[in-house]
C-alpha cells in the first residue's frame, strides 16, 4: 500500500517534453493524435521569471473528478490511484468543469463533433480490465503499476524534474534538494 | 517480415493542425479535435510492418543495450523486443550518462520500430513518377552513371556527402570509399555544425574537441554558455548542469541573442546583437586584466603569447563593447567576475557560436577566455563544446570531411602513405584512383574538396573558377539533410542541374523531393542505426556499442552493406575490403572495420577502443560511476567509461581512457595529459614547449617535442622497444608508428606522446592571427562596418569565397531586422526523421519565426499570423509569427528543421506514397543568406538580415 503522487520540481524542468512522448510511447496503444495525457506549462514565457511545470491528473486524495461525475465512473485504487471506467463514462465532460488541472481530454468520437469517452493520465497504471488485457491496452495503455514499474513520464524525466511514486519517497527526494538550494529557491520564486 | 495491409479508407480530411507551437498547445488543445486528425495518419493501403500492439503482452522479451540517436549526450536505454517487434523501451537508470533520462526525442524513440514514413524499396524518378526498383538494378543503374561520369569528368565531379549518423565504422567505411573513388569531395554535416570549433580549438591547444565530459560538469562553479541552448538541444546535459547549480551554487551565465530556455535557469542573461561574440569576450578580457584577474603562472608555463590578447582587449573599453553587442556594461562585468570568482567555471558553445563567418576565430576568443583564467585540464573547468548529432564526433574523428583522412591526419603526401600502410594497398594504387593533372595550381589529391555547405557552388559555379577538372555533375546524399544549408534556392538549382542525384536515407529527405526534375533522382532505402550494430562517440569523446534492436524494416539494407555492394559494382571491393573479412553472406564483419580503426588512429588515440572493449564497456555500463565516470570495480575496472580517447597505445595495453584533456595532475597512464606540442617547438625565437609543467610521473620534467623514432633514440629509450616494434617504428613517429611502440615507452616514462607544449593565443597560419572582431556580411550596424570591415574576397580551396563585395551593398535599409536560427528540441537537425514520428510532431506543428512586440505592432502582426519573411538576398518564406519578448528588439529567430514548403508551396506531391512527414514547413535556409568562414567554409547561419510583412 502506498500513497502514489507526481511532483513537478519547477527549478528542474526545463520544458523539454520528454514526459509528454514518454506518455505517447509507453500508452500508444490506447492515444491518438491530440490526445496528451501529459503537457508542460510554462508561464512569465520568454522573459525573466519563466518557469515550466508538466501537468496531468495529480490523482488527488478527495478528487473533484470523481465527486462530480454522473455515471460514477471513477474509481480509486488502493495505491491511491484515480481511475476511470471507460465503458461507464458518458463523455459528458463535467469532469473538465471540476478538475483544477485540466487534465481529462475528450477525443472527438463521432461525425457530427460528439465527444468521445473521457481519457486521461492512468499513473500508469491500466483501467479496470483485466491486467495487460487486450481490452486494458487497446482502452487504457500500459499497466506498469502492475509490473511493480512506475509512470513512464517520470521514469524518463531529462532532469529528474519530475518524480512519481510514494508521497514518502517524493517528498525525502525533494526534501534533500531543497536542503542544497535553500527554502527561497523551493520551487516556484 | 511480415507485411499487413493496413486500413485502406483513403483519408479525405486534411490534418487539422494544433496551433503554432506547444507553447500555443495549452490554448487552442480544448478547441481542436484529435478524431480528424487521427483518421489521416493512416495513410492509403500502406504497408506496415507488425507494432507493439499486435504482440501479445506475454511473448518473450529480449532486452536490448542500445543509445539514442538524437543528439551527442549518448543516452542509453534498454530496448525490449517481442517476436522481432520492438515492443518497448525501458529507462536505463544505470546508464552513466543520462541515469534513465531523455529528452522528448529520447522518450520517442520506439517509433524508430514503426517507421510508417520510410521508404519501402528502392526507386527511380521516371517522367515525374515514381518506379520501384530491385536493389541490384538499382545499384547496377547508379554505379554505371558513376563510372560513365568518371570518364568523361574525372572522380573529383562526384560528389560524396556523408552523414553525422553513421555508426564509427560507417563513417570510416564512406571516407574510404571517397578516398577509393579518388577524390576528396567528402564531407558531412560537421562542416555546418563544429567545423570551426575543430579548427579553432585544435588550433589552440591540440585538439579540437570537448575538454570535459558532460558528467565532470557536476564539479563546476560556474557555467558559461555562449551560443549554446542545452535546455532545447541537450536537454539530459541540463541534468548535470542543474546538479552543478544545487549542490556547489553554480553560477550560470548565459550569452544568447535570446532568452532561451536555459536562460530561464541562469544568474545572468546577456543578449548580445547576433556575430558579437568576439567584442563580448574582449570586453570579458578587459575586466579581467584591468583587476588581475588573469591565472598569471597558469599563463607563464602554459601559454603563448597571451601579450598580443592583452593588448587587443585594451581596445574593447565598456563603452565600445556595449555599443558593438548591445549589452549592458554592468552585465559583462558581471560575466567577467562571476567567472573570475566562481573557479574552477566551465564554459559551453554550440551553434550560435560556431555558425559565422568568423566561426573559427569566436571558438579561438573563447579557449583564449579560459586560458585567461587556468580552467583548462581541471575538473569542472575546460570547454565544453557539445556536439550536435549522435556520432558527429565520431564522424570528424573518421575524416568524413573535405579537407582530411581519418584522424586529423590531414591530406599530404605523408598522410596518404600512412593510411596506405593502414590499409595494406600501395600508395600508387592509390594515388593512381585520383585525377593526376593541377587545376589553379593545386592537386586534386592534396587538396580539400568541396564543402557540405557549398557542394551547390560545386555544381553552379563556371568549370574554371573551380580547382577541379570540372564541375559536380552527381552527388549522394547519404544521411543528410540538404534543407540545413542556406540559400536553398541555389541548393534547389544544383540539384536541378546534375546528371543524378542519388539519396541514400531511410527518408526521402529534401535533396529526394526539393528539386523540379522530372527524372535521374534514385532513393535507395537505409537501415537506421537501430536495425544495425557498430561503435558511436558521444561530445565527450567516449564510444559505446550499439547493440542490433531491430531487423532492418522493408527492404532497407545497411549502409555498410550498401557501400560493400557498390564498391564490388565499381570494381574495387578488394582494395577496400582487403583486410576485412565477410561472412557466409559476404557481409563485411564489422568488428574488423573497428580494428582497423584502431590500426590507423594513433594522432587522437582511437587505437586502444577494440571492439572488445568497447562491448564489455557497454555491457557493463551499471559499473560505472555517474559523477566520475570511472568503473571502481567490476570487468572494466579503473576504465573511464567508454575510453574516451585519446585512449593510447595498443588495446592490450589496457589505457584507461582520458575524461579530462590537458589535466596535468593524472599520470598519462591514468587519462593525464597536457597540452599538445603541434605547432613546433618555436616561433619566431620564441619557445613554444611548456615551462616547468608536466603531467604527474613525467620524466622529462619540462616542455618537450612530440616523440619520434630519433627522439627516443636521443633519450636512450629505444632498446624499451620489442624487436618487432623496433621494426615497425624505425623512421616513424608517434602518429605513423602502427605498432603502438613509440607510444607505449614513451608512456611508460610517464610523458605524453604528442608532447608537452603551450597552448597559443596566436595562430599564425590562419587569415586572422588573433581573433579580431568583423561585422556580418549583413549587418545591421553599417556605422561599425568601417571600423570593423571583414576579409577581401579571396579564393578558399577549390571555390572562389566572397566577403566584402557582399559587405560593401547596404541591405540594412531594405532588410532592418537581424535573423538568427536555432533548434526545438521535439525536432533534430534537418527534421525529415522527427517530423516523421508523430508523438513528436504533434508538438511542433507550424514553422514559425520569433518577433519582438514592438517590432510586430510597427508592422501590425499579432501573435498567429501568418507572415512573408523575405531574407537579404531576396528568398522567401511564408510562415507564422510567434510573437514575444524572448528575442530582443530588432533580432528574430527561427528553427532550422523545417521543410517541404518553398517560397509558400507545399512540396508534398513530390513524395512518394506515403511517406510525407506528418510535418512540413519553410526551411529557414530559404530566407538565410552567403558568408564563410575563410579557414573551414561554416555557414553563417546565425548573423543576416530580413523583413517581415504581414501575408
Amino acid at each position: 500500500m502506498a500513497t502514489m503522487k507526481f511532483l513537478c520540481d519547477t527549478k528542474r524542468c526545463i520544458e523539454c517534453n520528454g514526459c509528454v512522448t514518454a506518455c505517447k510511447n509507453e500508452n500508444d496503444s490506447a492515444l491518438e493524435w491530440g490526445i496528451q495525457r501529459r503537457r508542460v506549462v510554462t508561464i512569465n514565457d520568454g522573459v525573466k521569471g519563466e518557469a515550466s511545470i508538466s501537468v496531468a491528473c495529480m490523482h488527488c486524495s478527495d478528487a473533484p473528478c470523481m465527486a462530480v461525475c454522473p455515471a460514477n465512473c471513477f474509481y480509486k485504487t488502493e495505491d491511491g490511484i484515480v481511475l476511470h471506467d471507460k465503458d461507464t463514462c458518458i463523455g459528458c465532460g463535467y469532469c473538465l468543469y471540476a478538475c483544477p488541472f485540466g487534465a481529462p481530454q475528450f477525443p472527438q468520437g463521432g461525425a457530427f463533433g460528439a465527444r468521445g469517452k473521457m481519457d486521461k493520465c492512468t499513473f500508469c497504471a491500466g483501467g479496470p480490465e483485466e491486467n495487460h488485457s487486450d481490452a486494458e491496452r487497446q482502452k487504457y495503455g500500459s499497466n506498469r503499476i502492475a509490473e511493480g514499474k512506475l509512470p513512464m513520464c517520470a521514469e524518463l524525466c531529462a532532469t529528474k524534474s519530475l518524480l512519481a511514486g510514494d508521497a514518502e519517497m517524493v517528498s525525502a527526494i525533494f526534501r534533500e534538494r531543497v536542503a542544497y538550494r535553500g527554502s527561497k529557491n523551493a520551487i516556484w520564486g | 517480415m511480415q507485411l499487413t495491409r493496413k486500413s485502406n479508407a483513403a483519408p479525405t480530411v486534411e490534418k487539422k493542425t494544433l496551433g503554432i507551437s506547444r507553447r500555443q498547445f495549452m490554448k487552442q488543445a480544448g478547441i481542436t479535435s484529435g478524431g480528424i486528425a487521427a483518421a489521416s495518419l493512416l495513410g492509403t493501403g500502406m504497408m506496415r510492418r507488425a507494432e507493439a500492439k499486435d504482440v501479445p503482452h506475454d511473448a518473450p522479451t529480449e532486452i536490448k543495450r542500445t543509445v539514442c540517436s538524437a543528439c551527442a549526450v549518448g543516452c542509453g536505454l534498454y530496448a525490449e523486443v517481442q517476436n522481432g517487434v520492438w515492443t518497448g523501451q525501458e529507462p536505463a537508470f544505470d546508464h552513466p550518462f543520462n541515469n534513465g533520462g531523455h529528452c522528448a526525442k529520447g522518450a520517442a524513440l520506439r517509433e524508430h520500430g514503426h517507421g510508417e514514413k520510410r521508404l519501402k524499396y528502392p526507386m527511380k524518378l521516371v517522367d515525374g513518377k515514381w518506379k520501384k526498383l530491385s536493389w541490384e538494378q538499382a545499384l547496377n543503374e547508379v554505379g554505371d552513371q558513376m563510372l560513365d561520369i568518371r570518364k568523361e569528368s574525372g572522380p573529383d565531379s562526384l560528389y560524396f556527402m556523408g552523414s553525422a549518423k553513421f555508426s564509427n565504422e560507417g563513417c570510416y567505411m564512406y571516407r574510404k570509399f571517397a578516398a577509393m573513388w579518388g577524390t576528396n569531395n567528402v564531407d558531412h554535416s560537421a562542416r555546418i555544425c563544429h567545423s570551426t570549433t575543430v579548427a579553432g580549438v585544435a588550433n589552440t591547444w591540440g585538439y579540437g574537441a570537448q575538454t570535459n565530459s558532460f558528467n565532470d560538469i557536476q564539479n563546476a562553479n560556474a557555467i558559461f554558455f555562449i551560443g549554446a541552448n542545452p535546455a532545447e538541444a541537450h536537454p539530459v546535459a541540463m541534468q548535470h548542469i542543474l546538479i552543478a547549480k544545487e549542490k556547489n551554487n553554480a553560477k550560470l551565465i548565459v550569452v544568447d541573442p535570446r532568452f532561451s530556455r536555459t536562460a530561464a535557469h541562469a544568474d545572468l542573461h546577456c543578449d548580445l546583437r547576433p556575430g558579437t561574440d568576439i567584442p563580448f569576450i574582449y570586453g570579458m578580457l578587459w575586466h579581467i586584466f584591468e583587476n588581475g584577474w588573469e591565472d598569471k603562472t597558469f599563463i607563464q608555463e602554459r601559454v603563448f603569447e597571451m601579450e598580443s590578447i592583452r593588448a587587443e582587449a585594451k581596445k574593447f573599453p565598456p563603452k565600445e563593447v556595449a555599443n558593438i553587442t548591445g549589452c549592458r556594461e554592468e552585465d559583462v562585468y558581471q560575466a567577467a567576475k562571476l567567472m573570475a570568482d566562481n573557479r574552477p567555471g566551465t564554459v559551453v558553445w554550440c551553434m550560435g557560436g560556431t555558425q559565422h563567418h568568423v566561426g573559427n576565430a569566436n571558438t579561438r576568443a573563447y579557449c583564449i577566455l579560459q586560458l585567461a583564467l587556468g580552467n583548462m585540464g581541471v575538473k569542472g573547468g575546460g570547454t565544453n563544446i557539445f556536439r550536435g548529432h549522435d556520432n558527429v564526433q565520431g564522424a570528424t574523428d573518421l575524416g568524413l570531411l573535405f579537407d582530411t583522412l581519418p584522424g586529423y591526419y590531414g591530406l599530404k603526401t605523408g598522410s596518404w602513405k600512412h593510411w596506405s600502410h593502414v590499409w595494406d594497398l600501395d600508395f600508387d594504387w592509390v594515388k593512381s584512383r585520383f585525377d593526376q593533372n593541377s587545376y589553379l595550381g593545386r592537386i586534386p589529391m592534396n587538396t580539400p574538396g568541396i564543402p557540405c555547405s557549398r557542394w551547390h557552388d560545386g555544381v553552379l559555379e563556371t568549370p574554371e573558377k573551380l580547382a577541379q577538372k570540372d564541375r559536380i555533375r552527381m552527388a549522394f546524399f547519404w544521411g543528410q539533410s540538404v534543407n540545413t544549408e542556406t540559400r536553398q534556392r541555389d541548393v534547389r538549382d544544383a540539384l536541378d542541374k546534375m546528371d543524378t542525384v542519388v539519396v541514400v536515407d531511410p527518408f526521402p529527405t529534401m535533396a529526394g523531393v526539393m528539386h523540379r526534375r522530372k527524372n535521374g533522382v534514385y532513393l535507395l532505402p537505409a537501415a537506421t542505426q537501430f536495425e544495425t550494430e557498430g561503435s558511436v562517440s558521444n561530445s565527450g569523446r567516449s564510444q559505446q556499442w550499439r547493440e542490433k534492436v531491430i531487423e532492418p524494416l522493408f527492404e532497407s539494407k545497411t549502409d555498410l552493406e550498401i557501400m560493400y555492394r557498390l564498391s564490388q559494382k565499381l570494381g574495387f571491393a578488394d582494395e577496400y575490403t582487403k583486410r576485412i573479412a565477410k561472412d557466409e553472406k559476404d557481409v563485411l564483419v564489422i568488428e574488423d572495420i573497428t580494428r582497423e580503426i584502431n590500426r590507423g588512429m594513433w594522432t587522437i588515440g582511437m587505437s586502444g577502443q577494440s571492439p572488445e572493449r568497447l562491448k564489455l564497456h557497454t555491457q557493463n555500463w551499471g559499473t560505472f560511476s555517474n559523477t566520475t565516470l570511472e568503473a571502481l570495480g567490476g570487468p572494466a575496472k579503473g576504465d573511464t567509461y567508454g575510453l574516451p580517447w585519446p585512449c593510447w597505445g595498443t588495446p592490450e595495453q589496457k589505457h584507461p581512457g582520458t575524461q579530462i584533456l590537458y589535466n596535468t595532475s593524472r599520470h598519462v597512464l591514468e587519462g593525464g595529459g597536457n597540452f599538445r606540442a603541434r605547432f613546433g617547438v618555436e616561433y619566431k625565437g620564441k619557445n613554444l614547449l611548456a615551462e616547468g609543467s608536466f603531467s604527474k610521473g613525467a620524466e622529462i620534467q619540462d616542455g618537450y617535442p612530440e616523440f619520434t623514432a630519433d627522439m627516443l633514440k636521443q633519450l636512450g629509450w629505444w632498446d624499451d622497444l620489442t624487436a618487432e616494434e623496433k621494426v615497425e617504428a624505425e623512421g616513424r613517429n608517434w602518429k605513423t608508428d602502427v605498432s603502438g611502440g613509440i607510444q607505449r615507452v614513451a608512456m611508460k616514462h610517464g610523458c605524453i606522446p604528442y608532447g608537452n607544449a603551450k597552448a597559443r593565443c596566436i595562430v599564425w597560419t590562419f587569415p586572422d592571427e588573433i581573433p579580431i572582431h568583423r561585422e556580418p556580411l549583413y549587418t545591421p550596424r553599417r556605422d561599425l562596418v568601417s571600423k570593423y570591415p571583414t576579409y577581401d574576397d579571396m579564393q578558399v580551396h577549390r571555390l572562389p569565397t566572397l566577403y566584402k563585395s557582399i559587405q560593401e551593398k547596404d541591405s540594412a535599409a531594405k532588410y532592418p531586422l537581424g535573423l538568427t536560427s536555432g533548434r526545438l528540441v521535439e525536432y533534430e537537425g534537418g527534421g525529415e526523421e522527427s517530423r516523421c514520428n508523430p508523438w513528436l510532431a504533434e508538438l511542433q506543428q507550424e514553422m514559425f519565426v520569433e518577433i519582438n512586440p514592438a517590432d510586430a505592432a510597427d508592422r501590425a502582426i499579432r501573435d498567429g499570423d501568418t507572415v512573408w519573411l523575405e531574407g537579404a538576398e531576396g528568398g522567401r518564406i511564408k510562415i507564422k509569427a510567434m510573437v514575444t519578448p524572448r528575442v530582443k528588439v530588432g533580432v528574430t529567430w527561427m528553427p532550422y528543421h523545417f521543410a517541404g514548403h518553398m517560397h509558400g508551396e507545399s512540396l508534398a506531391a513530390n513524395y512518394p506514397e506515403g511517406t510525407v512527414p506528418y510535418v512540413l514547413g519553410e526551411s529557414c535556409n530559404t530566407a538565410l543568406t552567403y558568408g564563410y568562414d575563410p579557414v573551414t567554409q561554416m555557414q553563417e547561419t546565425k548573423a543576416s538580415l530580413c523583413q517581415i510583412v504581414k501575408a
